[in-house]
């Protein structure tokens, strides 16, 4: 079982988070023109690194809050969470 | 190559099997070979093999970062089926289940291959008529599908729990006979065996560091046994896909999960088929040895790890007791994780890339293991032919963008949560 620190509740059991995916990936800007590259890349394409990886996760069965977290996905380690607000 | 037979394992009992021949080399990296394969896994050691004797190229090597077989064709549940509903799913994959039913004779090694029949669970009208399309469908493809009532149901798995007031009651199911099982690992052997006989080299123990990609073309590849020159590079690579492609920038609609399963100790026989339990996340079958083998689904966040941890084991095994009352009293013998590339559709990507003499293949998602002898066959005529062959044109990497994507299961790009 995995211990996810909550920005806001602190430390909890796995079982009480939901997986939000990369962090990074950023929604083009409304009524901006946009290539079909760019759309591509926002819906399809993630980050997927062996290490330190930006995530979202969402406190689903607690706060209900999303947050940010760095996580290696060798090890499954947490390495840092922050509120969505805050730079990781 | 020494021929497997009945004489040769009286033969080499005289001698107390120590006079065995090795199934395959260990050679040394040649400085040049016409193609490297990148991953000797299932996929990679069949693209081999379907390379030298398909096409008649020989002077291929085959890298592998730890040993052969150690992957996810060593960590997968052994299932074989072809009961999709798209088109481009199903040929591909029947077309594979052709091969499995004489691969054993094909590779002269006994792959356990075992037509028992994978039937889905239905727990509802809405469902049981979805699966009547499903089984339609693959009847329109040539594929046997039977769609099996209640009644039918309960004599091909009577210890079931058929009552009407649990939350998932049996409505009926799909059954696809010729689906069921192999024994993984005799796949991977049988497979490298063939290979190397016809000349493949398998270097295990060598890792890919890099490419040398000139004016978008590979020239060869380097590894932690040296250089080795090359015009035509093919990646098996499954969950590591992504970590190879970052090296000549490539980007991928896919991310590496942690899949789990486990075996109970062996009991009895009582279950003659592979079962799938969807609605609960569950799918079991009984080994030969008589073990339980069970799985279902994803931890749920990217992982490169090859293991998991006890709260998916906890809810897969929950679902299965639900299902299965029986299982309750059972004690679990091993689990363990594999790394799954899950693409953002659900299907795969067999293709060539925008570097010339590069060729991918990957996205198996949970499906990988099925689909080895159609996979490398499909690969390997990419590979030779430096095109895509009509079985794996619809596994393109450009469907992302043109929009022709293969959803099977119709849930978007969170590959976690299907």
């Amino acid at each position: 079982m995995l211990e996810i620190k909550c920005p806001y509740c602190g430390a909890r059991p796995q079982v009480e988070f939901a997986y939000g995916g990369d962090a990074t990936v950023k929604r083009p800007e409304l009524n901006k023109e946009i290539t079909d590259q760019e759309w591509d890349n926002f819906v399809y394409y993630r980050k997927n690194p062996r290490g330190k990886h930006s995530e979202l996760w969402h406190h689903i069965s607690g706060c209900r809050q999303w947050f940010k977290a760095q996580r290696d996905t060798t090890t499954h380690q947490f390495i840092k969470t922050t509120k969505l607000s805050e730079e990781v | 190559m020494q021929k497997y037979s009945i004489f040769s394992l009286i033969k080499n009992a005289f001698s107390n099997h120590k006079n065995w021949e090795v199934a395959w080399k260990d050679p040394t990296p040649k400085k040049e070979y016409d193609v490297v394969i990148v991953g000797g896994g299932g996929h990679g050691l069949a693209t081999a093999y379907y390379l030298a004797k398909t096409h008649n190229i020989t002077k291929v090597a085959i890298l592998e970062k730890g040993w052969i077989g150690g992957g996810n064709v060593g960590r997968n549940t052994t299932i074989l089926r072809s009961n999709y509903m798209y088109d481009a799913n199903n040929l591909f994959y029947e077309f594979g289940m052709n091969l499995w039913k004489s691969l054993s004779q094909e590779l002269n090694y006994n792959v356990m291959y075992s037509p028992r029949g994978i039937i889905n669970l239905a727990h509802s009208d809405a469902q049981m008529r979805v699966y009547a399309r499903r089984g339609n469908s693959m009847r329109l493809n040539g594929i046997d599908a039977i769609l099996l009532g209640r009644k039918e149901l309960k004599k091909f798995i009577p210890f079931a729990d058929f009552s009407s007031d649990c939350r998932f009651p049996i409505f009926g199911g799909l059954l696809q006979p010729s689906g069921g099982t192999a024994r993984h690992d005799a796949v991977a052997w049988g497979y490298a065996r063939q290979a190397d006989s016809m000349g493949v080299d398998i270097i295990q123990h060598c890792e890919v560091t890099g490419f040398d990609v000139v004016n978008g073309k590979i020239q060869g590849i380097r590894t932690s046994k040296g250089e080795i020159k090359t015009k035509k590079v093919g990646l098996c690579v499954a969950g590591n896909t992504s970590v190879l492609t970052e090296k000549f920038n490539m980007h991928l609609p896919i991310e590496s999960h942690i899949l789990q399963a486990c075996v109970s100790e062996p009991i009895k026989p009582i279950l003659d088929n592979v079962v799938t339990f969807g609605a609960g996340h569950f799918y079991c079958s009984q080994s030969d040895k008589g073990e339980m083998v069970m799985g279902g689904d994803l931890d749920g966040y990217n992982s490169y790890a090859q293991r998991g941890n006890l709260p998916t084991i906890q809810h897969v095994l929950t679902e299965g007791v639900a299902m299965f009352p029986y299982l309750s009293r059972l004690k679990m013998l091993r689990t363990w994780g594999g790394i799954m590339d899950m693409s953002m559709d659900g299907s795969p990507i067999i293709d060539k890339t925008h570097i010339d003499g590069v060729y991918l293949n990957c996205g198996w998602c949970y499906g990988g293991f099925k689909a080895i002898p159609a996979s490398g066959w499909t690969f390997a005529y990419t590979i030779a032919q430096d095109r895509v062959h009509e079985l794996n044109a619809p596994f393109n990497l450009n469907r992302f963008s043109s929009g022709n994507l293969i959803d099977e299961k119709g849930v978007g790009t969170k590959t976690w949560i299907g």
